[in-house]
């Protein structure tokens, strides 16, 4: 079998243009089954082009994109009740309560016991008692959760998730990080983050790829990025990286 | 399921899903519901009243009896239809909900039926109390036209639901920007589909286009209807053939903007 077939997601030779502007240039990499993964960038360095493309939600215009095993974005409909998704930037209806929202989501994820598997989801998120209220209603913080929710209702094989702790504070950011990970560790799930948050890399992920200008800039382990870079922090390595100092990682080496 | 993999296969239970999400938002908003009945029956009052001035004052317009009732009955079928597929659509983008939509395993005809359903639950809620209303006010009872009204119907929704689909894939296409085309598209119908009058007072020209649009064969069968007591099949058929070409069209410029908003990345930005 080849390493695109064990992938759980594999992107090769991946290329987008908008209207001639080169958002992803060219970027491969493979992650494997399990792992946690951070995608990390400034402002248009493609990750979310990126992630849109891994979920078949914008056609490449060259290169390929395999995710379990299956074309995106040709295979989209074999594959999408096997992946999920979640970003701030993207809403579940106000007006719905949570248990509409993410019941209506479970149906469209054809989740086998919708009302256990909310159950179990609210529990674990601290949810139950939001249960029946307006999504709209509810805090920054625990529309994420919702969210979360929302994403983990099929158990998913594949989780996309760009910038999932934007706008909360600390603690709440923090309890995230620790159910994605025991997400991940339970259900053995591939998870792409797309962070500005280098704490919430440094915390998760076991990879780093670094997009800049739609390139990838680097790509290793954070601790091979910091010894390579001569860095205690991740946020020094990202600097390093945004700001063209090659020279800091030359010398460290 | 229906089918394979194609994007065209039909799985019933997520149908379902989706027009339980309108089913929510719907009856979570009184305003919602009140705006499906307001205007349907400011509507038909001014025209019931303008009917009744006409028939009162003799001349060759009396004749008419109901003409103008039943055509802004039929208007609003077709008029609301369209609005009730497009409004339904775009709440997705006024909930920012639509990449979740589309990063889901909801397929595009999927999608779309729920939209034509809700588009009839849309147009059921507000059309039945204005047709009883009619009856109350000016005696005009629109369910008396029994299978005429329900060949009517079919034609009209069909039109209205090509005409959504095509609405949607601009929005799908355009964002936002798009979005007054939802609102004001069917009244370029309003002129050419000879809603309140005869395709003969159009010019010869514009009576061409007339008879190109499924719904002026609907309006002149009703005139017929009214008028003359008859019931002309001959114009559902014709119209039913326009409707099958129009809504195949739709539905392949549907797929045609839906395919260029995934190349130009539109459905990252539904915004203006």
């Amino acid at each position: 079998m080849d390493a695109q077939n064990t992938s759980a997601i594999a992107v090769d030779r991946l290329v987008k243009l908008y209207k001639g502007v080169v958002a992803v240039d060219g970027i491969s990499f493979r992650l494997a089954p399990g792992s946690i993964t951070g995608l990390l960038g400034g402002n248009g360095a493609g990750k979310t082009t990126t992630i849109a493309m891994i979920m078949g939600l914008v056609t490449p215009t060259s290169g390929t994109v395999t995710v379990l095993g299956l074309q995106m974005p040709k295979d989209r409909y074999r594959v999408l009740h096997r992946m999920n998704f979640e970003s701030p930037y993207v809403a579940l209806p106000m007006r719905l309560t949570v248990r509409q929202n993410l019941s209506v989501f479970a149906q469209l994820y054809a989740v086998a016991d919708i009302d256990e598997r909310i159950a179990g989801l609210a529990a674990d998120l601290e949810l139950t008692e939001f249960l029946d209220r307006p999504t709209g209603k509810l805090s920054a913080g625990q529309k994420t959760r919702v969210s979360l929710a929302k994403a983990l209702l099929n158990r998913p094989e594949v989780l996309l998730l760009d910038e999932p702790t934007a706008s909360l504070d600390p603690d709440t950011a923090d309890w995230v990080r620790g159910r994605l990970d025991h997400y991940r560790r339970e259900q053995g799930a591939t998870v792409l983050l797309a962070s500005h948050n280098m704490t919430e890399v440094e915390r998760l992920c076991e990879r780093v790829i670094i997009m800049k200008t739609g390139h990838i800039e680097d790509d290793d382990t954070p601790q091979r990025l910091l010894d390579r870079y001569g860095r205690e922090t991740l946020e020094e390595v990202f600097l390093d990286v945004a700001r063209g100092r090659k020279d800091h990682r030359e010398a460290a080496q | 399921m229906i089918g394979s993999d194609s994007g065209l296969d039909l799985s019933i239970n997520r149908v379902r899903a989706m027009v339980r999400r309108y089913w929510y938002l719907l009856r979570s908003s009184w305003p919602r519901v009140l705006d499906l009945i307001y205007w349907p029956t400011v509507q038909m009052l001014m025209w019931g009243f303008l009917q009744l001035y006409v028939s009162q004052n003799g001349g060759p317009f009396a004749r008419t009896s109901g003409v103008f009732i039943g055509a802004v009955l039929l208007w609003d079928i077709l008029f609301r239809g369209q609005l009730g597929f497009s409004i339904s659509f775009l709440e997705e983008m006024y909930a920012h909900n639509l990449a979740n939509l589309m990063m889901s395993p909801l397929r595009p005809v999927e999608f779309i039926a729920a939209l034509m359903i809700m588009s009839i639950v849309r147009l059921l809620i507000g059309m039945i109390p204005v047709t009883l209303l009619a009856i109350a006010f000016f005696g005009f009872n629109l369910w008396s036209l029994g299978f005429a009204l329900a060949a009517f119907f079919v034609n009209l929704i069909l039109t209205s639901w090509a005409i959504g689909i095509f609405v949607a894939g601009l929005l799908l296409r355009n964002g936002l920007g798009a979005e007054s085309m939802a609102w004001t598209i069917m009244f370029l119908f309003l002129p050419l589909t000879c809603v309140y009058y005869p395709v003969t007072v159009l010019p010869d020209f514009l009576q061409y286009v007339a008879w190109a649009l499924p719904p002026t064969y609907v309006f002149e069968g009703m005139r017929a209807l009214l008028i003359d007591h008859v019931f002309r099949a001959d114009l559902m058929l014709e119209a039913l053939a326009f409707n099958v070409v129009l809504f195949a069209a739709a539905s392949l410029a549907f797929l045609k903007l839906l395919r260029s908003a995934r190349a130009q990345g539109s459905l990252l930005q539904t915004g203006e």
